[in-house]
């Protein structure tokens, strides 16, 4: 482990203080992937900033204009605050895959987002929710939609001394539906070949698809957004035909390596088959 | 690196320990408290053999950094036991031969705990589950189930 020094602030603005000083800074929220990452040379530190007594970083709240979540707030909370409210179904889905529940009593949704692993499971639910990332630093406040906020595997568009502040969902309709699953070898407890998150708002009066969003996790050096299979939804009924549709067109979203975890084509093929099942869950689930 | 006074409340018993802001808390309970139950494995949250309670909820000791505890409790495998009398758990660990080498039952059995405390009656499915993040190399996992089956059976008469 490098040497580092440890502070715990009890505010946001001590913090912020901390955060801007010199050298290299890094936020801990649940702290389960920035120890392994700093135990294995992966990322280094000067000073680790515990964001786990910042009030402001852990409430979880819901009202008409729709879910903040503070970015200490970990995924076993999310997880039950979210089954208990309604309305983010693939939130509940993936808060609950991000590793063991050890892990998840631990981590935070915010941490998985400034990880930025392209594999998180977390993003693709965020991503169709349409999340937006509230950031501070001491110089100021930004709001960025969280399609804009990954830079590259790891990397994040946060600027030295800016950490995010808390992730807001906008209310979704009632005729809203989303689901997110992923492909891995165990059972459980893995780290996504592929994931898919999908979202779809009927009419019900015509029974068209009013909006489609569809994320893919892992296929790509940032979570991607599968827009061209989003808009082939998007208008008329949804159908067998235009799911499948919808799944050819998620593929040429997907730019996959070949890694450990599963060949290039292997996950483009993946990529075909999540969004049919995690569409026709979202039917199944708007009933 | 710098010097942190924390007071954490280890097996119901209060410690003031002056730890280096880089131990995890795996580290301090192993090395500076001697409670050598709770194991290290993989190091990087896969294994869970070093499963303790942090506040009554279980998190991997190896993924928290000493002065993380300050002002908060520990339960580790040599706190389930009260004055030699096994937990129904632990109990349940020895008379369905739920381990071997014995390396991840303190996990187990503090994983166990948790998941048990926060569901009662789980079913098999639910048990792989929760237990995902716990290894053994030994046992199949069939024998730690019926573990857990039992322990909640026992439980539940308690």
């Amino acid at each position: 482990m490098p040497n580092f020094d440890y502070e715990a602030p009890t505010s946001l603005a001590e913090a912020l203080e901390l955060l801007a000083r010199p050298g290299e800074v890094r936020p801990l929220a649940g702290g389960t992937d920035i120890i392994d990452q700093l135990k294995s040379n992966r990322r280094n530190a000067d000073l680790v900033v515990d964001l786990k007594r910042v009030p402001e970083l852990l409430g979880i709240s819901f009202n008409g204009a729709g879910l903040r979540i503070g970015s200490a707030v970990s995924c076993t909370v999310v997880h039950k605050f979210t089954a208990e409210h309604g309305g983010y179904d693939a939130l509940v889905d993936s808060a609950e895959l991000v590793g063991s529940i050890h892990i998840q009593n631990r981590a935070s949704v915010g941490g998985n987002v400034c990880n930025a692993a392209p594999s998180a499971d977390t993003i693709p639910a965020l991503l169709i929710h349409e999340a937006v990332a509230h950031t501070s630093s001491i110089s100021g406040e930004r709001e960025i939609p969280l399609i804009d906020f990954f830079a590259g595997p790891g990397q994040t568009v946060l600027q030295k001394g800016e950490i995010l502040r808390e992730l807001v969902l906008p209310t979704p309709s009632k005729d809203t539906a989303s689901a997110y699953l992923r492909f891995i070898p165990r059972n459980e407890m893995d780290i996504a070949v592929a994931g898919v998150g999908s979202l779809i708002e009927i009419d019900r009066a015509t029974g068209n698809v009013l909006k489609a969003r569809i994320a893919l996790a892992s296929v790509a050096p940032t979570p991607v957004r599968a827009y061209a299979a989003e808009e082939s939804l998007e208008g008329s009924p949804i159908s067998a035909e235009a799911i499948d549709q919808a799944a050819d067109l998620a593929v040429g979203s997907a730019v996959p390596i070949t890694d450990v975890r599963g060949s290039a084509d292997y996950r483009k093929e993946l990529v075909r088959v999540l969004p049919i099942r995690t569409l026709n869950k979202c039917i199944e689930r708007l009933g | 690196m710098s010097k942190k006074q924390i007071k954490t409340t280890v097996n119901g018993v209060e410690h003031e320990i002056l730890v280096d802001s880089t131990w995890t808390l795996l580290e301090t309970l192993r090395d500076h408290l001697h409670l050598t139950g709770t194991k290290e494995g993989c190091s990087n949250g896969n294994c869970g053999a070093c499963t303790v309670l942090l506040d009554g909820k279980s998190s991997c000791s190896c993924l928290v950094l000493a002065p993380e505890a300050d002002g908060r409790s520990v339960t580790t495998v040599e706190g389930l036991a009260d004055h030699g009398h096994l937990t129904p758990v632990q109990g349940a660990f020895v008379d369905n031969s739920g381990l071997q080498c014995g390396f991840c039952t303190p996990g187990f059995m503090i994983a166990t705990t948790a998941l048990l405390n926060e569901n009662p009656r789980p079913s098999e499915g639910e048990i792989r589950l929760k237990l995902a993040g716990n290894l053994c190399r030994c046992t199949g996992y069939d024998k730690i189930v019926r573990s857990v089956q039992d322990a909640a059976e026992r439980l539940s008469k308690a």
